[in-house]
């Protein structure tokens, strides 16, 4: 490497700052320029060829953007923004991103290492703030330790445990120059990516699995964030093993798959619940018991012998103690634990499934799908454009009534299909994350289910889509209110609808200010023709439905409940 | 909390900047106090070591001390109980001179508690006793009574296991395989 003609040359700390994130094969980044990262604006205006910057309309937003162009990459999402407000804005992004186990690396300038400690003009203690959201932090003071830090940095986000990490470059680092030398990181002594395998461990889970006359799988984005899709599809299909999955493991394993039985938790399928309470094995595949997932953990299947797949030791026993834990990568473990498998066959087992899924589909799906009359629905909605699109789409949704409307009913055939903000839970996240996902399939239709309140919280970057022409389609469901807490309100609240009610702006206008063309959709007969007015429209679409206002998401498990308490409202 | 017994969490790490409140953030999550802290370089060039000290049940150490492992920058957590170690701590006792004469009984104080004199003038008088909180404690209350004590301070634990290697040892030499 030291050959290379750049190992003589002085470079500023902005140009080894980008020098560095392009040798870790980045060619896209997500910013918003200030103060003190003005240098680093001005060197990358030498690298417009080679390094892309989407300029976005707040810093919310771009993180994000990367957290969506990540999920469904694989890469590693980056984020350019000033210090002081400009990270503060990045910070619910970067939340989500840890937990949900995003590989993302935000790059913030800071004020001139004189000035730190001293309430400079947009200083903010960046290290502080984000080392309880963040899987490493690091400030660079000095442009020598650019190359170091920014090759740790994409080494710690992108292995072991994925998720965020946050660099923080004094403005004297962006300015002094150094000789810049690329280096590569693949070991840091004091962090193990990967735990080693433990044999009998994976013997003794093998012996549960192959004794096992009633296993269940669950699925969860250890799959996808490993690779691990192929060898999931072995493990099941060689065992013969229903498979329920977690909202972020969605898209591991097809929609059509027969040994796929839906989603877990709260708004999941009723047969994903009520069997895991029923199963003798469970088979937690990198997932990790979120109360979303388990609701009361006192009956959470406490029949079962629980083996659990993680490559977090601080997973393990965490909120569902087990009985054997399998650490490492899925993607080497599955193979693994094959090795000790015996074929089996679990028809009548799975058997057993079929009542269930018929319950719900009748007692829930139809009448959300297919209603002949009434208001238009959500689920109606995403299921027409689920179809629409063969299930070849990308679905990003925002939270809340359209985010579980939208996991409920959008199918896929392929993974790294679903964005969604699973663990923090953020209003907002859509929209910007639809405009990162784009940029990582542009070949593939991205579509995004927000409500009227999400929607309203990174509006803003409507300004990006118009900018940078990105093509996604907005589905906007409209019912004029915050729809899951006014669920939560009228089960739980006395139907007292405290601050859920909105009066809206024209959304269809809003759009066409920022040249995005929509419609407003009120009446079941237009809805066919706008979609595919939607779909056959080159570039962004705003389609705002105008959903029954008193939805209601079924089945649902009320918070702290057992999963096997699953309400199906009045529409028994 | 029921069954909440002092754990002592033993923790290697680099020496980083902000490295304590990395490993105070997991604490303060899960709103656990710590009662004793100490840190100072180890045996091995570059890297620190923390003894800290905290009341909790074996759920929730084992919880917190795989977090605090995970943290890129400590290389290796582990916890244990007083049983597994030898422990000490070190505690200094300001007490006045003249009233300390006037008790003529400091050969009895020395003899008991094993005490050393750091530092003595006409005005003050600085013991210096090591041991357990307990024994500590004892002779905190004992000069409280008979002199009265003008500062006092004690520090953390500092702790090592009863086993023969350092864990750390163990993982350094896995790493280097």
């Amino acid at each position: 490497m030291l050959k290379d003609y750049k190992s003589t040359q002085l470079l500023t700390g902005s140009s080894i700052l980008i020098e560095a994130i392009l040798n870790e094969n980045i060619d896209i980044i997500f910013g918003y320029p200030g103060g003190q990262a003005i240098p680093i604006y001005d060197a990358l205006y030498n690298y417009k060829n080679k390094l892309q910057h989407i300029l976005v309309r707040h810093e919310q937003g771009a993180v994000h953007a990367a957290q969506g162009y990540a999920r469904v990459t694989g890469k590693v999402g980056v984020v350019l923004v000033t210090s002081g407000p400009g990270i503060a804005n990045t910070i619910t992004g970067i939340a989500d991103a840890m937990i949900d186990s995003t590989p993302i690396v935000v790059i913030a300038g800071q004020v001139p290492a004189v000035l730190l400690g001293t309430d400079a003009f947009q200083e903010i203690d960046v290290i502080g703030i984000t080392q309880p959201i963040t899987k490493w932090t690091h400030q660079i003071r000095n442009a020598d330790e650019i190359t170091w830090a920014v090759a740790r940095a994409f080494y710690i986000a992108s292995t072991g445990r994925q998720g965020p990490v946050v660099l923080d470059i004094t403005k004297n680092a962006q300015i002094a120059q150094a000789v810049y030398h690329p280096v590569h990181i693949n070991h840091i002594r004091s962090y193990i990516p990967v735990p080693e395998l433990d044999i009998e461990s994976l013997q003794s889970a093998a012996d549960f699995i192959n004794q096992s006359r009633k296993p269940l799988a669950l699925i969860g984005q250890g799959v996808i964030l490993g690779n691990a899709e192929k060898e999931l599809l072995d493990f099941l299909i060689y065992t013969d093993i229903p498979a329920a999955s977690t909202m972020l493991g969605l898209s591991a394993l097809p929609s059509n798959n027969p040994l796929n039985i839906g989603m877990l938790g709260m708004h999941g399928n009723l047969a994903a619940n009520l069997k895991t309470n029923e199963c003798d094995v469970l088979i937690a595949i990198g997932m990790r018991f979120d109360d979303r997932v388990t609701g009361d953990l006192n009956t959470y299947a406490k029949q079962a012998k629980i083996i659990h797949f993680d490559i977090d030791p601080s997973e393990i026993n965490k909120n569902v103690k087990v009985d054997i834990a399998i650490l490492g990568n899925v993607k080497e473990t599955l193979p693994e634990i094959s090795k000790f498998l015996k074929k089996t066959s679990h028809t009548d087992w799975r058997d057993t499934f079929k009542p269930l899924l018929k319950k719900e589909k009748n007692v829930v799906i139809k009448k959300e799908l297919y209603p002949q009359t009434g208001p238009l629905r959500m689920g109606e909605v995403v299921h027409k454009i689920s179809e629409a699109t063969a299930k070849n789409a990308v679905l990003v949704t925002d939270v809340g009534q359209n985010q579980m409307m939208g996991i409920r009913y959008f199918k896929y055939k392929q993974t790294r299909s679903v964005v969604t903000s699973g663990g923090l839970g953020t209003m907002g996240f859509g929209l910007p994350a639809a405009i990162g996902a784009k940029f990582g399939v542009p070949n593939r239709t991205v579509c995004l289910f927000v409500g009227d309140g999400g929607l309203q919280m990174t509006i803003q970057e409507l300004g990006t889509i118009m900018q940078s022409n990105i093509d996604i389609k907005i589905i906007l469901l409209n019912n004029n209110y915050l729809g899951m807490v006014r669920q939560w309100q009228e089960l739980f609240f006395e139907k007292r609808y405290s601050e859920t009610y909105m009066n809206n702006p024209n959304f269809v206008q809003i759009a066409s200010a920022y040249n995005i063309p929509g419609k407003y959709v009120s009446k079941r007969e237009e809805l066919d023709e706008t979609i595919c007015e939607m779909l056959e429209t080159k570039g962004a679409y705003l389609m705002e439905v105008k959903v029954l206002q008193t939805t209601m998401v079924y089945p649902m498990i009320p918070a702290g409940s057992c999963i096997t308490n699953m309400l199906f409202g009045d529409e028994k | 909390m029921k069954n909440n017994i002092l754990y002592t969490i033993t923790i290697f790490s680099e020496n980083t900047v902000g490295l304590l409140n990395q490993v105070a953030i997991i604490f303060t999550r899960r709103g656990l106090n710590i009662e004793t802290l100490s840190v100072s370089p180890s045996a091995i060039k570059g890297i620190h070591k923390f003894t800290i000290t905290t009341f909790a049940n074996k759920e929730v150490i084992d919880k917190i001390t795989k977090q605090i492992d995970k943290r890129v920058d400590i290389l290796k957590a582990y916890y244990n109980i007083n049983e597994d170690l030898i422990f000490q701590e070190i505690a200094l006792y300001k007490i006045s001179t003249q009233r300390l004469l006037a008790l003529n009984s400091i050969e009895d104080i020395i003899r008991r508690y094993n005490v050393r004199i750091l530092d003595m003038n006409e005005v003050w008088t600085v013991l210096e006793k090591t041991g357990h909180y307990d024994e500590t404690q004892a002779l905190f209350i004992e000069l409280s009574k008979n002199i009265g004590v003008l500062q006092f301070i004690r520090s953390g634990r500092i702790a090592i296991t009863k086993s023969n290697v350092e864990r750390l040892s163990e993982m350094l030499s896995s790493i280097k395989k």
